[in-house]
């Protein structure tokens, strides 16, 4: 089995009185795509900002072996993780080839020599950013706005990358290829989590999946077992699909 | 009003709505980076015009001791904060890092103090120890509380204001002062007299305006000030911490301010409490500008350098007032415009 690389156990997450997540464990191997799925609401962009350290939590946080739960957001991305969140939080009043070039600060303040050579990979990646790079961020397509925070995250050479609903709000095509680029990014050896509303295509590009339902881990499995699983299907997959088949009856 | 007393009155705008520039620039920098409302910004110029005066003494001035107490408290504090956050181990690495610099700069100020050096050195000694107190100001009074509401920072900078007013009272006396001119050279162009001093303002002020666009425009941690500006959270996930921008942008304002200071010191005369209306003005500007816009504030200052020397000229009783009643139409004018800085959470 591979090395692991991100180990959360038992996370607790309270808003005030309210338990956001209860007791949730999961962890990622080095090289592999997590995925987390289950309804809105259920916790999992909680989860998410809670690992990055924007939410205060108790519980175990594992990176690379170290216990990181103490520290800073800041301190975070320089050990190496990278959340681009739902609402990307770009820097809409920059040009497209500042925010990337922001994305490797911490980086810059290790005198890190290959940033240069980052920008060129992300605008190879992404052509449309290179075309577009002297455009304001607050400019570009809700696609393209995508491609940025991607790319953004990619400048910070991060071994694990958490990806807040990167199909949210998408046209279909587009859902397509941002789901193309993120599964294509396995070969540049850095590691995934993704939380996805479309579950099917979330299960589809991942190795491994967790099934989050009212802040608790409900199921966990090989994706493809998931994908095959009853209950997945019946609660995330078959959306439409079972749907139909009770009103033709 | 002849076309003699236009020119005269012209220049003495220009002289003043540069430095009215450089002060609104410090003031939108330090409330985008920190939303914090910074008044006491021009309490950096009255330091950096006394604290030159009291070398020239060669005396020590009482900044230099100011720089080390903060730094002490500072220390302390960071202890604290490590000893609280269950993080004692990493406590005498972050002392040792906050006392270093204020240590170096106090004791370079007490040894070069009486050694009575040439102008020049005298500046650079001077822009050296007001620009330390700028980050040790934000370690000590802001950083603990950079999570509050604008309004609680506002109080935190009036008491701020009020503190260094009665510390340079201590520091410095009630006496008014004057540096000597970097130059005493004069231009008669006609009926006017330009002097080398205010060319001096002039100049510094556009190579210094150059140089902030170079920083803000070119230089990662000018872009990453930006960012923080624009987006904090968005900041924050790249790696931009707070702190380390909150200490950036003070260490730029009080830089700002001590070369407004020294520029004007040998123009007019400079008591320890002069720097809070130069300053408002650089904050009138600042509004003008929307507080975000760095070219619009501009516009303001040369705008409030303007109004101040005419209204001298037409109503001088009541210069200050005109200057001050300025706010009101523009902030009517934003407030229609509904373009308004929204509380985070």
């Amino acid at each position: 089995m591979s090395e692991r690389l991100l180990a959360v156990r038992d996370l607790n997450v309270r808003y005030g009185k309210v338990e956001a997540i209860y007791q949730a464990s999961i962890s990622v191997d080095k090289g592999t795509i997590v995925s987390v799925i289950g309804p809105n609401g259920a916790g999992k962009t909680t989860l998410l900002n809670a690992i990055m350290g924007v939410l205060p939590s108790k519980g175990g946080i594992e990176f690379c072996g170290t216990d990181i739960g103490r520290l800073t957001t800041e301190q975070r991305v320089t050990k190496g993780m990278c959340l681009v969140p739902e609402s990307r939080e770009l820097f809409a009043q920059m040009s497209v080839s500042d925010n990337l070039e922001l994305g490797a600060f911490t980086r810059y303040r290790r005198r890190d020599k290959g940033i240069k050579r980052s920008l060129d990979e992300v605008y190879e990646l992404f052509p449309r950013l290179l075309e577009r790079r002297t455009q304001l961020a607050g400019s570009l397509s809700g696609g393209e706005r995508q491609m940025l925070a991607l790319g953004r995250a990619l400048m910070s050479k991060p071994t694990l990358l958490m990806l807040d609903e990167p199909s949210l709000g998408l046209a279909p095509l587009i859902v397509k290829e941002i789901l193309q680029n993120i599964s294509n990014l396995r070969s540049t050896g850095v590691s995934i989590l993704l939380i996805e509303q479309n579950a099917r295509a979330a299960l589809q590009i991942s190795d491994y999946g967790y099934v989050l339902e009212n802040g608790d881990i409900a199921m966990e499995g090989a994706s493809k077992d998931l994908a095959n699983d009853p209950k997945v299907i019946e609660s995330y997959l078959g959306m439409g699909g079972a749907g139909q088949e009770k009103e033709r009856q | 009003m002849d076309s003699s007393i236009f020119l005269l009155l012209a220049q003495d705008a220009l002289t003043n709505g540069a430095i009215y520039i450089l002060l609104a620039m410090a003031t939108i920098l330090i409330f985008g980076v920190t939303r914090i409302t910074f008044l006491p910004q021009g309490e950096f110029v009255s330091y950096g015009a006394l604290t030159l005066a009291t070398l020239q003494m060669g005396k020590v001035p009482g900044t230099v001791w100011l720089v080390l107490v903060l730094g002490v408290v500072a220390a302390i504090m960071e202890a604290f904060r490590l000893q609280r956050a269950g993080l004692s181990r990493e406590i005498p690495v972050a002392v040792v890092k906050t006392l270093i610099p204020p240590l170096v700069v106090s004791g370079i100020g007490y040894v070069c103090a009486p050694l009575n050096l040439n102008l020049g050195l005298q500046v650079l000694l001077t822009i050296m120890i007001v620009t330390m107190l700028g980050p040790l100001v934000y370690r000590v009074a802001f950083r603990p509380i950079a999570d509050a509401s604008i309004l609680n920072l506002l109080i935190a900078a009036v008491a701020v204001h009020f503190a260094l007013v009665g510390l340079g009272l201590l520091f410095f006396g009630a006496e008014g002062v004057r540096t000597p001119a970097f130059s005493e050279a004069q231009i008669n162009l006609g009926v006017l007299t330009i002097t080398g001093q205010s060319i001096w303002i002039y100049v510094t002020s556009i190579a210094f305006i150059g140089l902030l666009a170079y920083f803000f425009g070119r230089t990662m941690y000018g872009k990453a000030l930006r960012a923080v500006a624009f987006n904090r959270n968005g900041a924050r996930l790249v790696g931009i911490s707070p702190s380390l921008a909150g200490t950036l942008a003070f260490a730029l304002a009080a830089l700002i301010g001590c070369l407004s200071g020294i520029l004007i010191g040998p123009i007019t005369t400079i008591y320890y409490d002069s720097g809070f209306l130069i300053g408002l003005k650089g904050f009138v500007s600042a509004i003008v500008g929307g507080m975000a816009s760095y070219p619009l504030a501009a516009g303001g200052a040369l705008l409030v350098g303007f109004s101040e020397s005419f209204s001298s000229f037409w109503l001088s009783a009541y210069k200050d007032v005109v200057v001050f009643t300025m706010i009101i139409p523009v902030l009517l004018w934003l407030s229609l415009r509904s373009v308004h800085f929204e509380e985070e959470e």
